[in-house]
């Protein structure tokens, strides 16, 4: 199935979003055949290099404003709760400018997809730090390094009540692809933030292959558990030596925000 | 009384009764008993609610004005005070006309005022009613000594107070039997109208040009809109949502309107400014979406249950970039049902962001409501895509409007941009692309311009063959024409207001000498919008206090006019 357009892409050579599109198209591919109608998706961008995908795949899109496409997205499917419905958003996006309307969507349980494709840094703009860049990340903006301490987003969406929560890796391609289409047949809101390196600003690929491993699912519906596999990892980089877990950590089943409104 | 009864005498007058006590004694419900009571027997009635931003305590009002013919404004002079408390009398007596009569509180007032004490709390307690069933007693005080027929009183009751309205009439006659008869008030032989807000009104209108979905987040005076269109949402089959913040309210709005809904979003000054990117997004991505601005007293939070017309040159410059948009601004509750209907179909018909602009007066304000309107609101369709070869979003036409198409539909792709983009919807950044679609959006803003002209976007009012012109818009529209005819000035409401309705307004000027402006803000913001179509204004009556424009006022100060 070809899902490509004629629009050139212009992600810098060898970024890890190359990797997102291609797991993407892959997921996309398979739950076409599944029997998903190709009419009935729609990608949801913000902005930012991770939200210039939506140029680049044949499918019905909406690119948001910065920080509002999961407020769009949920725009979307309250007007036609048919449509399967997938963000693509930044960490800046998500858990800076937008960051409302993330747990806010998390906690209405809103059957949409939020794929958070984080690489820790505001890269479109040249650098400068997001809530996920670790302490003493250095950015045009903080030369003398980050005096914040992360996010760690996964907590806060289990916080906020979010039904599907996991994190996938960019240059895991099948991993990845897997996840995405649990993600989008999650019925509710579902939550993967992609790790990936930004090559030009923040190139963290070393460190992540070598701490990253995957999780065993299992148990995937206890609070408990997943909070003690998200706090593996506080998406800071200080020591080499570093747990972090991909996969998914907490699947459980409710009413959707849609459901509940009829 | 001889003065007063003169006012039942003569179809020409009206009178006002002013309501009031502390917030949570209901004084707003009684208002509107009072004012059913003049509706059922063919009166025309107005009813001005004035109320501070707290829940219980302090100190709300109700003014009703009540006439044989169509009123829009509160008067600066009220002919009855029924009062709850004592604060109501203290603020309210010098208000009073000579003849007027006070209708008091006499458990909790023991000095003697210009009128009937009735003991309202003793009757209610042996009544065994609530507290705030109180009010009933003053309603049927006064509705002895206006003569009305018990019955009128009944049927009132019963629709307003269901099961409580035994217990209410009980208490009402207990007043009614306590008072004295001075007058014989007459039915109008007019029709009885129902009321209605302006939020329910525009509501109304909306649903009737097919609303889908309205989406708010709480903001006086818009609030009433959420909760009319929440409590209705399944008679209108619409749906309804209150979101985390105004700027999810119109991000969300704008995915849902791409989706195929006909969306609404009602907010005021302060969540419209956080609202504005999203002005600027519908019209890059040409979304249609329709924001009701209602105004309070701003800047920043102001004074927030009272009025003003200060968001003018805000919302018509909302939105960066190259932005032309419908802003349109009715003058009561009967306009704000036929506008806001239209509003939502020009927005969709032109896929562009479209604000009605309104204010507490129109929001709040209670109106009798002339149904004979429904039948002039309908759907309009938009330009449907043809469902012929490839769909484009963004196709170029001789007008610059595109054919719709909404992604769920078999052999679409739908595309919807933030970013400059070529037909497709894919994002461009070289010149000729980027240039070819601003001057898309330039050839819409052109049809826009075009079809503002072919709408009744501006009225006229008064003496059509005056020197004389007094330009005014929005709620300010009820005092002022009422001066107007009076004093034999020409009146002219610009409603429309972007695109300008420039030919007409010439029309309205033509033979015109000398122009007052009335609006309800300190810098004279509309002054500044006609000057850019070279009108030129030499006097203005400006209002920046909170208060509504009072007929007397703007007649006294056009004396020398």
């Amino acid at each position: 199935m070809n899902l490509d357009t004629y629009a050139e892409k212009t992600w810098c050579p060898g970024c890890g979003n190359f990797a997102i599109l291609e797991s993407f198209k892959r997921a996309i591919a398979s739950l076409i055949k599944e029997g998903v109608a190709k009419e009935k998706i729609v990608v949801v961008s913000d902005i930012g290099c991770n939200s210039k995908i939506v140029d680049y795949l044949d499918l019905n899109s909406f690119s948001a404003l910065h920080g509002r496409a999961i407020a769009s997205a949920e725009g979307i499917k309250l007007a036609n709760p048919d449509l399967k419905v997938i963000v693509f958003i930044g960490d800046g996006g998500c858990y800076n400018e937008g960051i409302s309307h993330f747990i806010h969507a998390a906690k209405r349980n809103i059957d949409i997809t939020v794929l958070v494709l984080n690489n820790s840094n505001f890269a479109l703009t040249t650098g400068q730090f997001t809530a996920t860049s670790p302490y003493g990340f250095k950015g045009p903006s903080t030369p003398e390094g980050n005096i914040e301490s992360p996010l760690n987003p996964l907590k806060l969406a289990l916080a906020s009540q979010a039904t599907f929560i996991a994190r996938g890796y960019a240059l895991k391609i099948k991993h990845l692809e897997n996840l995405i289409i649990q993600a989008i047949n999650h019925q509710g809101f579902s939550f993967v933030d992609v790790l990936m390196p930004c090559l030009s600003f923040f190139d963290q690929t070393l460190f992540y292959n070598q701490n990253i491993y995957e999780i065993k699912e299992k148990n995937l519906t206890s609070q408990k558990e997943a909070l003690k596999k998200i706090e593996e990892w506080d998406y800071n980089n200080l020591t080499e030596n570093q747990k972090i877990p991909i996969g998914i950590f907490y699947k459980i089943q409710k009413p959707t925000y849609e459901e509940r409104m009829k | 009384m001889a003065k007063l009864n003169n006012i039942f005498q003569n179809p020409k007058k009206d009178f006002s009764i002013l309501i009031g006590g502390a917030a949570g004694e209901g004084s707003r419900a009684s208002g509107i008993v009072i004012a059913k009571i003049f509706s059922e027997l063919g009166y025309r009635v107005y009813i001005y609610q004035d109320y501070p931003s707290l829940i219980k305590g302090g100190h709300n009002f109700s003014q009703i004005r009540v006439s044989q013919k169509e009123v829009l404004a509160p008067t600066k002079k009220i002919n009855f005070l029924l009062a709850l408390d004592k604060r109501t009398i203290e603020g309210h007596k010098k208000e009073l006309t000579k003849d007027g009569i006070i209708l008091y509180n006499s458990d909790e007032l023991t000095e003697k005022y210009q009128g009937i004490g009735i003991p309202i709390e003793t009757i209610t307690q042996e009544e065994k009613g609530l507290p705030i069933m109180k009010n009933s007693a003053l309603v049927g005080a006064l509705v002895k000594i206006m003569g009305i027929d018990w019955p009128v009183v009944e049927k009132v009751f019963q629709e307003r107070f269901h099961q409580s309205a035994s217990v209410n009439l009980k208490i009402a006659k207990r007043g009614f039997n306590a008072a004295p008869n001075l007058f014989k008030i007459k039915k109008t032989g007019q029709k009885a109208l129902p009321l209605f807000t302006g939020n329910e009104t525009l509501s109304l209108g909306a649903v009737a040009a097919g609303l889908d979905f309205y989406l708010s987040y709480p903001m006086t005076p818009a609030t009433g809109i959420l909760h009319f269109l929440s409590n209705n949402q399944k008679k209108f089959k619409i749906k309804v949502v209150q979101l985390e913040n105004e700027i999810g309210i119109i991000n969300a709005a704008l995915g849902a309107a791409f989706a195929g809904a006909r969306t609404m979003v009602g907010t005021s000054g302060g969540g419209f400014a956080l609202m504005t990117e999203g002005i600027s997004l519908a019209s890059q991505s040409e979304i249609p979406i329709v924001i009701v601005e209602s105004q309070r007293m701003s800047p920043a939070t102001g004074v927030p249950t009272y009025n003003g017309q200060g968001d003018l040159l805000f919302t018509l410059t909302a939105g960066h970039g190259d932005i032309v948009k419908f802003v349109i601004a009715p003058g009561d509750a009967q306009e704000a049902y036929f506008w806001a209907g239209k509003i939502l179909n020009l927005s969709w018909q032109y896929q562009t962001p479209a604000i009605l602009l309104i204010d507490k007066l129109i929001s709040e304000s209670i109106f009798s409501f002339d149904q004979n309107i429904f039948g002039q609101v309908k759907y309009e369709a938009p330009l449907l895509w043809d469902k012929k070869g490839k769909y484009f979003r963004y196709q170029e036409t001789k007008n610059g409007i595109s054919p719709l198409a909404f992604p769920g539909e078999k052999n679409v792709v739908v595309k919807s941009n933030s970013y400059e983009h070529d037909e497709f919807g894919l994002t461009v950044e070289d010149k000729e692309k980027v240039e070819k679609m601003q001057n898309k959006r330039l050839k819409k803003f052109q049809a826009m311009r075009k079809e503002v002209e072919k709408l009744e976007a501006v009225k006229v009012y008064g003496k059509k063959t005056a020197k004389k012109a007094i330009i005014t818009w929005g709620s300010t529209k009820g005092p002022t024409k009422e001066v107007a005819e009076k004093l034999g000035f020409k009146m002219i409401q610009p409603i429309v207001l972007e695109p300008f309705p420039a030919k007409q307004m010439k029309r309205a000027l033509q033979g015109i000498e000398k122009i007052a402006l009335i609006e309800m803000n300190g810098l004279s913001q509309m002054e500044k919008l006609l000057n850019c179509y070279g009108i030129k204004v030499a006097k203005k009556i400006l209002k920046y206090d909170g208060q509504p424009f009072f007929p007397e006022e703007i007649e006294e100060k056009l004396k020398n006019f």
